[in-house]
């Protein structure tokens, strides 16, 4: 290969310096020079229906294989639907890059054709971003675009190249040394600090690990199953954590908070230590934070300094990689107890025992009445084993996705937890299909979402990428019909979707998909085994579900963690609390 | 309560509208802003003047901006600051003397006489800037620029052998 080569060229050999493997992407005018060397490439191209699904199936791509995933769409439109992704992987702290390209430099101010100002745009929506001027940066600028989304709390990070930039002529030359004095993320935590937290934990009675979704970025979900052993820790996994600590051992109480079981809920409630690991204290989590764990010490880990004591005052702060953090945790740990096992909590663990027998997490599906989603939920683990990707859009279908599926597994939970994207589940489900084709992936999504993106279907179809998806078909926009059941007086105000337009069935069958529908509980097990027994295509089953369930347990939006609604019996006094200053 | 900080930064374009968009996006207030060259090419500094009590959110949000090198916050007395202000005042002629009176104890420099105005140069301590302007205000100030406070750290006082004090 001659080293003098275009802008674009260098772009393409960058990306494959960097490993990529497969992009998602939608091309255009101002990026039409970057897509003629891709021909020439290994790299896989995936041919989105529209930006925002490209921006997504990056995501689940990274979610999945903990990889960086690639995006890439033309300047302006194209540029401005990936702010949706974006955004949500700078939430979720997502390793993604975005490529866009960009009117030629020339013209940028000039309100050019397809113009629009990406960087000053997707700035907030980024770890970083960069508008590269001269094709001899490409090199530098790729490669720490790449260091920037993998490293430190990982994120997404844009690249802006104008068309000029990509045609221009260039000498390829391997990237210089990363120079980047103002970020040098930690990794080891202090050792005075673990020091303290093993003290802290050690003097503790009810100690509960909070555990964020950091844990599984970070891969640190074996460290974090061994220190919960060693030092005998009940652990709570946030919506983002589902999967870091196995659902199945006896030390995990699941998730907390808004629609969390009453058990982690309360647990984390009534301790008095929490030991937050890469969680960072999300409204959902505390509900009203100064009502939150009133009598928990807190020690904090997080490889971002800012995160620490943002919402709550931390006693212990610990920055740091969450993974180099459990690991020095246990060895001090190790080291004080030389050999002897943990104190004993009996009191706690037996508290905790009868909270899991009072108020376990229950449904009932009535053989003769409407599909109940957590009864498909439940069936498809019982079929699967639980070995599947599960993918999830936002709302109901996702709460119950998050409530009753057994995790097993670190990275097989993909949803948009801080952004709460509507839409998210079908492109998130294609991209995660490219990137662990040998793993069923299987998007569990509501009517409203699907509605949203469902367009990528096409994509699946066409580029041989059969993932599934379950809609959840309420006919209504779920939690947002829950709420105003609950605070607006049952005044369904723009949530009804019909449960019949469109069909679902032929509308898949239209995208070049296998459709299957679902009206009654006894058509739930045969349209699943009927669909993981396709792999040649995507599939989607339309489940006619119950339009009225609504989920529990519930806090209250800004309520406090005490009060823990565990049915509709149980409803807040409509007098009470109401939502117009809390979302 | 204002607090004063520094930031040194890369000195790469856009890196002021990405301190400007992160204190908007986090609802941080800015009190005044003075963004100039170091004595390193390759880094510009930044003073801040923001109100509020979220000075530890501040300051880590913006340690999160990538091309942010270093944060320093200076407390009262600890830090070394300057403001450069011209104010125009009402000076008709039977006032014009006590006007000039007052603006040399202060060594504001005249730097535009009109026809029934005067305005000033001042630069100093902020205070003294405070004061000048209070001094000004009976005769009627039509109109006034500031800049912005500037700061510098302090150095040590001592080298552990001496004492060597510097003015400042």
């Amino acid at each position: 290969m001659s080293n003098t080569m275009t802008g674009a060229q260098a772009l393409i050999h960058a990306l494959e310096s960097q490993g990529v493997d497969i992009v998602f992407g939608v091309p255009g005018g101002a990026i039409l020079p970057a897509y003629d060397p891709l021909l020439d490439s290994p790299i896989r191209h995936v041919l989105a229906r529209h930006e925002q699904g490209a921006g997504h199936m990056a995501s689940g791509y990274a979610h999945a294989t903990g990889r960086v995933g690639v995006m890439v769409a033309t300047s302006g439109p194209g540029a401005t639907n990936l702010i949706t992704p974006l955004q949500d992987c700078y939430m979720d702290s997502i390793p993604v890059v975005a490529i866009t390209g960009q009117v030629a430099t020339h013209s940028i101010g000039n309100d050019a054709f397809q113009e629009a100002h990406t960087w000053g745009i997707s700035m907030p929506a980024t770890k970083h971003n960069y508008l590269v001027t001269d094709a001899a940066d490409i090199p530098e600028v790729i490669n720490e675009a790449f260091h920037l989304a993998s490293t430190g709390r990982p994120g997404p990070v844009l690249v802006d190249l104008p068309k000029d930039v990509l045609a221009a002529t260039m000498t390829w030359h391997e990237p210089k040394a990363i120079k980047l004095p103002g970020y040098r993320p930690s990794v080891k935590g202090h050792p005075l600090q673990v020091k303290a937290a093993i003290d802290l934990i050690l003097e503790s009675e009810r100690p509960v690990l909070y555990t964020g979704g950091g844990v599984i970025r970070a891969g640190a979900a074996d460290e974090l199953r061994a220190f919960a052993e060693l030092a005998d820790l009940p652990v709570v996994t946030t919506l983002m954590a589902r999967g870091a600590m196995p659902d199945s051992h006896p030390l995990c109480l699941g998730m907390s908070g808004m629609h969390g079981s009453y058990t982690a809920t309360t647990a984390i409630q009534r301790s008095d230590l929490l030991v937050a690991i890469a969680a960072r204290f999300d409204d959902r989590v505390t509900g009203e934070v100064k009502s939150f764990a009133p009598k928990a010490k807190v020690i904090h880990v997080d490889v971002d300094p800012a995160e620490i004591s943002k919402v709550r005052k931390a006693d212990v702060p610990i920055v740091g990689d969450a993974k180099a953090i459990l690991g020095q945790l246990i060895d001090v740990m190790e080291k004080k107890l030389g050999g002897h096992r943990s104190p004993e909590r009996t009191e706690w663990h037996e508290q905790i025992a009868e909270w899991q027998r009072d108020y376990p997490l229950a449904f009932e599906q009535d053989p003769n009445g409407p599909i109940q989603q957590q009864y498909v939920i439940s069936e498809l683990h019982r079929l699967t084993g639980g070995n599947a990707i599960v993918v999830a859009g936002v709302g109901q279908h996702q709460m119950w996705a998050a409530q009753f599926w057994g995790f097993e597994r670190p990275n097989t939970w993909i949803n948009s937890g801080g952004l709460g994207t509507m839409g998210y589940a079908v492109p998130a489900a294609v991209g995660a299909k490219a990137g662990m084709p040998d793993d069923i992936v299987f998007a569990i999504d509501g009517d409203g979402c699907f509605q949203m993106t469902m367009q990528e279907l096409i994509t699946a179809s066409v580029e041989g990428i059969p993932a599934k998806i379950a809609v959840m078909n309420n006919g209504s926009l779920g939690m947002v019909k829950q709420w105003q059941k609950l605070f607006y007086h049952e005044r369904f105000s723009a949530t009804d979707l019909t449960r019949h337009t469109p069909d679902y069935v032929k509308l898949a069958e239209a995208m070049g998909c296998v459709g299957i529908r679902a009206e009654r509980p006894a058509d739930v097990v045969p349209a699943l085994e009927k669909a993981l027994a396709i792999n040649d295509k995507p599939v989607v089953i339309d489940f006619v579900c119950d339009p009225d369930a609504m989920v529990f347990p519930m806090v209250v939006a800004g309520g406090t963690n005490d009060n823990v609604i565990m049915s509709a019996s149980d409803l807040p006094d409509p007098a009470g609390p109401q939502p117009e200053d809390v979302i | 309560m204002n607090h004063v900080i520094n930031v040194q930064v890369e000195n790469k374009p856009g890196v002021l509208a990405r301190v400007a968009s992160m204190f908007a996006g986090r609802g941080f207030n800015i009190h005044s802003l003075a963004v100039g060259p170091t004595a390193d090419p390759e880094m510009s500094r930044m003073t801040i003047v923001v109100d509020g009590p979220e000075m530890e959110q501040i300051i880590k949000q913006l340690y999160k901006l990538v091309h942010t090198v270093k944060v320093t916050e200076l407390s009262p007395g600890q830090g070394i600051e300057r403001e450069i202000m011209m104010v125009r005042v009402n000076a008709e002629a039977s006032k014009r003397a006590e006007i000039l009176e007052a603006a040399a104890i202060f060594k504001a420099k005249t730097v535009d006489v009109g026809l029934s105005t005067l305005t000033f140069e001042l630069a100093g301590d902020p205070a003294a800037l405070g004061d000048f302007l209070e001094l000004m205000r009976p005769y009627g100030i039509t109109d006034m620029a500031k800049s912005g406070r500037i700061a510098i750290s302090r150095d040590v006082k001592t080298n552990g052998k001496k004492g060597r004090l510097r003015s400042a």
